[in-house]
């Protein structure tokens, strides 16, 4: 009676078809459906129809819980999670540029610039994928149990899944993933920017830093606590986050670990003994600031949200031409 | 005002225009609104970043330190910074620095009136650091392009929002800030002349 109950609010809440579920509409959910676990799970479209004709017509289900429960089923039978599972037919192709929101299902066609060392078990592979307009970089989970991708070879990638992570975006390729071989190369293209001023400030945050050690997580820890996992022993790193400024506009630029390390000529290891000596690691951004406040740089890096990460960069050493700027400032 | 503050961008402007930036003006009512001088070339300056011949420094405060420093441009003109407790990393470089000394300077214009009813313009600094004179000369050449840049747009014919306020605000011709503009890249040649 209780179910019946809840079954009638929900009726009237969600707006469902007040007619009767005609055999034509559950056959093309029992064919969305299909389509989704044909190649995980060995089932006819008119079993799917069945189980579905079964909740709605016999036990008065609404359709889209009707659906809902037959989808879980088939996910347990396949031992799939609902992440892994694509919204059903064909996903957008998209161009590795275009990526611009978390957790959608599209293909793309791209070429492995790069693999990276997994820096955990539960991931088989993890790297840069690149197209024309750039790269993206993509994970590949062990347990999905998919084929080796090689470095400079070109894949169709179908039903892979975008993330984001502070502003930078990402794909997935999960157990759903059908990934096929292309004989055929790709430019990749650069979607790096280039910045040129002074670096007037360097913020909180910089210096040595001490990140999360958790699976994942590379939080920067504040007083030793994570805002995800709380208080853990975290592992130590540099970075500096700056600000370049030509006096017109600004940029804000991280530096990760080898960056700053270049940039400033220290090393982790020296920061840390810096800080060691110094019984403080804020003795290491100050030090950072005095060898490199107020100098020209040009930065080279692709955009990460509001920041620009510098792969390249180098300090300005020699004087715009002032030759030019003089016969300007003549002749106004 | 609804998105976050944004950072303020460090004008490059020549010490003769900073000194003459004595009008100071908010965007809002906030309190913590950013407080802008006017700069007679008609831009608005929440943030300076010069570089320059740091000449003299001196403690001049009376119960606790407060560092003076004197920055002078190419062309003989001079800013004053001043750093005291709410400054200690600038203090302190302003306290160990031996003059003469290539420095930069980012910092927040500031301005005060002199019992004479002077309003004299200084920065207070965020951060000061020691560089070579490529750094320098490269700020030189940076900042009288800004100038000029900045002299155009106040000769153009539909003034924008800062033109119109120091075309209201002051009376000083521009004309001025080329010069300084141009005696400052002249500096420079030679220099250049004289090493070849």
């Amino acid at each position: 009676m209780e179910k019946q109950v809840s079954y009638v609010s929900h009726r009237n809440t969600s707006g469902d078809s007040e007619q009767p579920m005609t055999e034509t509409d559950l056959h093309t959910h029992a064919e969305e459906i299909h389509e989704q676990f044909s190649d995980q799970v060995d089932i006819t479209v008119e079993e799917v129809e069945e189980r579905l004709n079964t909740l709605v017509n016999e036990y008065k289900v609404p359709t889209s819980e009707a659906r809902r429960s037959v989808v879980n089923t088939y996910l347990d039978e396949a031992g799939m999670e609902r992440d892994d599972l694509s919204g059903g037919g064909g996903n957008e192709q998209k161009a590795v540029a275009d990526i611009d929101h978390a957790e959608e299902w599209i293909d793309i066609t791209a070429k492995v610039v790069e693999l990276w060392d997994a820096s955990s078990d539960a991931v088989a592979q993890v790297g840069l994928l690149g197209d024309e307009t750039g790269t993206v970089k993509f994970t590949k989970w062990s347990k999905s149990d998919l084929t080796d991708l090689e470095a400079g070879s070109v894949y169709d990638l179908r039903n892979v899944v975008t993330d984001e992570y502070q502003g930078r975006f990402s794909v997935k390729l999960n157990r759903t993933t059908t990934i096929e071989k292309r004989d055929e190369e790709i430019e990749v293209g650069d979607d790096s920017t280039e910045v040129e001023g002074a670096l007037v400030d360097i913020q909180s945050g910089s210096g040595l830093i001490k990140r999360c050690p958790e699976e994942d997580c590379t939080r920067v820890l504040q007083n030793g606590r994570c805002s995800e996992h709380g208080e853990v022993e975290g592992s130590f790193d540099l970075r500096i986050k700056g600000v370049i400024d030509d006096g017109t506009d600004v940029h804000e630029i991280i530096f990760n670990r080898e960056a700053t390390e270049d940039l400033t000529g220290i090393t982790l290891d020296t920061a840390q003994e810096m800080a060691m000596d110094a019984l403080d690691t804020s003795v290491v951004a100050d030090e950072m600031r005095e060898k490199v406040l107020g100098r020209y740089y040009r930065i080279v890096g692709p955009t990460l949200g509001r920041y620009v990460l510098a792969n390249e960069f180098e300090q300005l050493e020699s004087p715009a031409d002032s030759e030019a700027v003089l016969i300007k400032a003549r002749s106004i | 005002m609804s998105s976050a503050p944004t950072r303020e961008v460090a004008r490059r402007v020549f010490a003769a225009e900073f000194n003459d930036a004595t009008y100071t003006f908010k965007e809002s009512d906030d309190d913590r609104a950013p407080v802008y001088v006017l700069l007679p070339t008609g831009e608005r300056a929440n943030r300076v970043f010069v570089v320059g011949t740091l000449t003299e420094t001196e403690d001049v405060g009376e119960d606790s330190e407060y560092w003076q420093g004197r920055i002078v441009d190419p062309n003989g003109d001079t800013y004053f910074t001043y750093a005291g407790q709410y400054q200690p990393d600038a203090a302190s470089m302003l306290r160990e620095l031996d003059a003469p000394e290539y420095v930069s300077v980012v910092g927040k214009p500031r301005t005060y009136e002199t019992d004479e009813g002077e309003v004299n313009v200084s920065v207070r600094p965020e951060s000061i650091s020691t560089v070579d004179e490529a750094t320098r000369d490269r700020w030189v050449v940076e900042a009288a392009e800004r100038t000029v840049e900045r002299i155009k747009r106040f000769e153009e014919d539909s003034p924008d929002e800062y033109v119109q306020m120091a075309k209201d605000e002051y009376d000083l011709p521009t004309e001025s800030y080329r010069q300084a503009a141009v005696s400052a890249l002249e500096t420079l040649q030679e220099a250049e002349t004289s090493t070849n």
